[in-house]
């Protein structure tokens, strides 16, 4: 790790104030970034904490909306949205240890847009807006492909609204190591339609699959998606699984979602 | 019943009240005054010619203290191969030399080629970053397949070996023709290519080492993770810096596991030390976990081709094997012995099969050396038969458990002498196969296969019957077989005056639980209560000279070492009691810590006699030293044979490929047990590995020799959720016949017997669920894999 300056504001304004230097980055559960500097494969100058922003932190319930702050840690998602939103509720339950739950958070997570991540499949699915300090970002915007998002340098992520579905659930096939998804599907169903987002196959990152979708929402059944697949071409292949393997298990776990989400 | 803390008592690990609650002291816990930080600089790439290291702006930089290239190394000498082996042609093997820091070329990505040490580790990281970036390498050809590596003779690890073959060893050569002649004729002949995968040994701990100097007196001390702190002292006085023995203390403080990869000496000790010499200040050098990955010494890495020659009743005719070894860069200290001695010797398995040739090539590669890990060898020999037997037994519709019977070694036929040079001296194979049956309910396997059917998931059924060759020792035979150390072990039992005992042992415990154990026997064989006995290991200043701990040998050598050590301090409290009773020696009977005159009730206590010892008031000194203190060495007649039946349960969800183990049950043949609680937890714990090594790791190197599995983030280790419920029996004991213990070993076992086992099972697994195409699927059976094997229909 290289030497670094480091500011824990506790106000918003303070943080995009702090942000507007040079070389700053935000630092939320550090989950993510702290691994990468200590590998000194990042060197940010000056690190703007954002868990010590009362603002950011919390999940509410705004009629059928749920707004989670960007700080909130993974392992109190897990259990204070569990009531209202099960699977989403689910996935941050499932993601890594309880180490990695207590310190990382949904902004850090949507921020950093891993193209393996869970959060990202959950916002997409659920048509999630993403609320910034300057403007609010729909989820089918803001993610705009691997490690890549529509934020700005600079814009902080202050909250994500997630509309709460009819049923919904997200089935993660697990890469044997890291056990990020080595291929994940997040299946959502509302009122006006059903929403699939997948994570960990594609080279572009985290993307709908719209046949599926189709397919749901003429029956959301296992069965109506029966026949249906996506090609390799373009899927990501690794020590852990060729495209190929990839585009099939994209089927598989969607199959497996609709049954979980009843 | 045992004894409380006695021998075969169940006794909780006493070291593990210090491991579990931090108060451990492992090598990177000591602070020494005015210590310094190491840094090394690592190759980048595979393999490369160095042109030019400019050390100026590095050792300008703050802290700096001092910088070390090949350069400052090349007269000293390098790091040897602990075995020679002759290829089939008599010739010796090419032992090029390994120096301290890469000289001339870099052979392997992690391969150390600079050191820089600081006043901080953040000024020797900046430091080593700046040299780094002055550092020119010219990037050669990576060498990375072993099939290439042999095939183009262009491009050469080492410039001086053309074909990058260490050697090509036949074993036994001569049988070579009979056994090809038993292949052109036999009824049925099964053939089988398989991998055995490489693994990253991963200890908790990384590897960690401080070099101190002392110039008052002209002393070195070198403190590191090491699983045989005099065998390491050995190669750096002997071979490598040429520092008198005498004058260099190896201490091998708390280790957090080893599995084989730190038996061997490694440069980064060498450069500590020199470093420590010239600053006149400790210079420390902890392990990252991405050096670790990087630099440790690999394990197995075999691509094989085993055929099986048998009577279509499956009666076993002979084995033949075609091995590629995979050595890495460099020979480390066991490299050599791994693929040989220690696989070939075991390549008739527990079968009264009698013709047996086997083939090892083994070849250098840019990769990072290969070298013994938990079972070195055995596995591989393992593997290889259990798999070619399982798919035979598919081939000709044979039941696999009729075929194991058929053709296991009776036990009536010990000492057995087997076609491949080993001398089985007890078991009782046909009984941990029975006890194997029993423990799994085989009766109701259908109905739990019926059951996994209805959740949509295929079970199988998995069987290895293994055995191995442990106790790594006898002298004169490893001598014969080419070994260039002793591998006897030490003792020394003393008695202090106020009864208590100190045991040093050159066992190394790096969490075997030594501590505990030798403990037990102690105490049952002197009648003295178990908690006034410490074990001391892991310093050259205090214990006599040992081989230290690997190959399953530190009960069965180290242990039987303090078994005779016990016998001297009997032999010599009889004396004691002689004079203190006023009788004749040969009247004095020892027992339950009680020295006393046959037929009388004159008795002193083992107390009283330690006492007396160091109290030598109105002693015959001329026929009775003072002291209560002995020292043995041991060195076994033979090897010692475990062997086992596993069977393992597995099920396949066909729709992902992914694997889980259900059910894993052990039979083992241990021979006699010390410590139960102990002896479980060393097969949970080889078993895990081996189910690490059937089902997750996959140590991959890319066309460039890039690691690609180089974090955790990509190598994947056996986690809880990997792994069953053991069940874990020993209850079949045939005890070593030729050590005093009668123990044979059990910490390699579940790593040797458990891959075939969870491998054979997946292949049950699908031919039950009508993918019957599928014979073989290379480890790690990973869910990709699985799947794609699914596919080819
Ligand atoms: C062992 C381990 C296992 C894991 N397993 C999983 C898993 O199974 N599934 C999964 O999805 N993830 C997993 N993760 C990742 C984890 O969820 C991280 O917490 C997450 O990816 C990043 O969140 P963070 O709060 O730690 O962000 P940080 O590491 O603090 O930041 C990540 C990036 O986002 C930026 N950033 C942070 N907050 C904001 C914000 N509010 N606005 C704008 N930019 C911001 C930072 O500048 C940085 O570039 C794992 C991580 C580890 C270490």
């Amino acid at each position: 790790m290289y030497n670094f300056d480091f500011v824990k504001p506790a106000t918003l304004d303070e943080a995009v104030a702090a942000l507007g230097g040079e070389d700053a980055q935000p630092l939320s559960g550090g989950q993510t970034l702290l691994p990468s500097m200590k590998q000194r494969l990042n060197a940010p100058g000056v690190l703007i904490s954002l868990t010590g922003i009362a603002a950011l932190k919390g999940v509410k319930l705004e009629g059928r909306t749920l707004v989670i702050g960007a700080a909130t840690p993974h392992a109190v998602v897990a259990t204070e949205a569990a009531s209202v939103y099960p699977a989403l509720a689910a996935l941050a339950g499932g993601i890594g240890d309880p180490a990695v739950r207590n310190r990382g958070t949904i902004g850090g997570s949507l921020a950093n847009n891993d193209p393996s991540a869970c959060y990202p499949a959950a916002a997409l699915g659920s048509g999630a807006t993403i609320v910034t300090n300057t403007r609010e970002i729909a989820a089918d915007d803001f993610f705009t492909g691997m490690f890549e998002t529509a934020l700005e340098q600079g814009e902080i992520i202050t909250a994500v609204k997630f509309p709460v579905p009819e049923k919904a659930a997200y089935l993660k096939f697990q890469q044997p190591a890291s056990r990020f998804a080595l291929t994940g599907a997040y299946v959502a169903k509302y009122q006006d339609g059903v929403r699939v987002a997948i994570t960990g196959a594609s080279e572009g990152g985290v993307f709908r699959w719209t046949e599926a979708e189709e397919a749901l929402n003429r029956s959301f059944t296992a069965e109506a998606l029966n026949g249906l697949s996506l090609p390799a071409e373009g899927m990501m292949g690794d020590l852990h699984g060729t495209p190929a393997y990839r585009a099939h298990l994209c089927a598989v776990m969607t199959r497996r979602a609709v049954t979980a989400a009843g | 019943m045992p004894k409380d803390g006695g021998i075969g008592a169940s006794t909780k690990r006493r070291e593990d009240i210090r491991f579990l609650t931090g108060r451990g002291v492992y090598t990177d816990d000591l602070n020494l005054h005015g210590q310094t930080f190491a840094v090394f600089c690592r190759s980048t790439v595979a393999h490369g010619k160095i042109v030019s290291i400019d050390t100026s702006a590095t050792e300008a930089m703050p802290g700096v203290l001092a910088v070390f290239t090949g350069e400052d190394f090349k007269d000293v000498g390098g790091n040897p191969a602990g075995w020679l082996i002759n290829s089939r042609d008599g010739t010796p093997m090419r032992e090029p030399k390994r120096p301290v820091l890469a000289h001339g070329k870099v052979r392997h990505v992690g391969d150390a080629y600079a050191a820089v040490v600081a006043e901080t580790y953040a000024q020797a990281k900046d430091a080593a970053e700046q040299l780094a970036a002055d550092t020119v390498i010219d990037e050669l050809p990576a060498i990375v397949d072993m099939k290439a590596a042999v095939a183009d003779p262009s491009n050469r690890v080492h410039d001086e070996i053309p074909d990058n073959l260490c050697f090509d060893w036949g074993w036994i050569e001569d049988n070579r023709a009979a056994v090809d002649e038993v292949f052109k004729s036999a009824p049925h002949v099964t053939t089988l290519e398989l991998v055995n995968n490489r693994l990253v040994p991963n200890a908790m701990e990384p590897r960690a080492s401080i070099g101190e100097y002392f110039p008052g007196t002209g002393d070195y001390k070198l403190t590191t993770t090491s699983q045989n702190p005099h065998l390491t002292r050995l190669l750096i006085a002997a071979f490598v810096m040429g520092i008198p023995e005498n004058k260099l203390q190896v201490v091998a403080p708390d280790v957090g596991g080893g599995f084989g990869s730190k038996i061997y000496h490694y440069g980064e000790e060498a450069v500590v030390l020199a470093a420590a010499k010239k600053l006149k200040r400790p210079v420390r050098w902890t392990a990252e976990r991405s050096e670790s990955f990087l630099s440790d010494a690999h394990g197995r890495d075999h691509v094989t081709k085993i055929e099986l020659a048998c009577e279509k009743d499956g009666t076993f005719l002979a084995f033949r094997t075609e091995t590629l070894a995979n050595v890495g860069a460099y020979l480390s200290n066991f490299s050599t012995a791994t693929p040989t001695f220690l696989h070939g010797t075991l390549m008739a398995g527990p079968y009264k099969v009698p013709k047996v040739y086997v083939n090892v090539k083994t070849v250098f590669t840019n990769t990072a050396p290969v070298d013994a890990y938990r079972g070195a060898g055995r596995p591989e020999a393992t593997f290889s038969l259990e798999r070619v037997i399982d798919k035979m037994c598919r081939e000709l519709g044979l039941d696999q458990f009729e075929v194991r019977r058929k053709n296991f070694i009776t036990p009536d036929m010990y000492p057995y002498t087997t076609p491949v040079g080993l001398v089985y001296d007890t078991g009782n194979y046909h009984a941990t196969l029975d006890k194997a049956l029993e423990m799994t309910d085989l009766a109701g396997f259908e109905a739990r296969a019926a059951e996994a059917k209805s959740r949509g998931k295929l079970r199988g059924l998995g069987l290895s019957t293994w055995i191995e060759a442990c106790g790594i020792a006898p002298s004169n035979l490893v001598g014969v077989l080419g070994s260039r150390v002793g591998l006897y072990d030490a003792a020394t039992v003393r008695v202090n005056a106020t009864g208590n005992i100190s045991v040093m042992t050159g066992a190394h415990s790096h969490g075997q639980g030594h501590e505990t154990v030798f403990a037990q026997i102690v105490a049952e064989k002197l009648g003295v209560d178990a908690n006034s006995v410490e074990i001391v290991h892991g310093d050259t200043a205090k214990i006599p000279f040992g081989m230290g701990s690997y190959g399953s040998r530190s009960l069965a050598v180290c242990g039987s070492a303090i078994d005779r050590a016990m016998g001297k301090i009997i032999a010599k409290g009889k004396k004691i009691a002689a004079h203190m009773l006023e009788a004749a020696e040969g009247d004095i009977e020892f027992k339950d810590g009680t020295f006393s005159v046959a037929g009388t009730d004159k008795a002193k206590t083992f107390g009283e006699i330690a006492f007396s010892a160091y109290v030598p008031h109105n002693y015959p000194l001329e026929t009775l030293e003072p002291g209560l203190e002995e020292t043995a060495f041991y060195d076994p007649g033979n090897f010692t044979y475990p062997a086992g039946a596993y069977l393992c349960e597995v099920e396949v969800d066909p729709d992902t490929g992914k694997v889980q183990v259900v059910a894993f049950h052990c039979a083992d043949d241990f021979g006699n047990i010390m410590n139960p609680l102990i002896v479980e937890g060393q097969v949970h714990g080889g078993v895990g590995q081996g189910i690490g090594q059937a089902l997750c790791e996959n140590t991959s190197y890319d066309e460039n020799g890039q690691l690609t599995s180089a974090s955790f983030m990509d190598y994947a280790m056996p986690r809880a959720d990997d792994v069953p419920f053991y069940n874990v029996d020993y209850s079949c004991q045939t005890p070593c016949t030729h050590n005093p213990l009668g123990v044979k070993g059990c910490g390699e076992a579940g790593a040797i017997g458990s891959p075939p086992a969870v491998v054979n099972a997946v292949i049950d697994a699908l031919h039950r669920g009508g993918y019957d195409h599928v014979t073989h699927i290379d480890m790690p059976v990973s869910p990709a894999r699985v799947w794609a094997a699914m596919q080819k229909h």
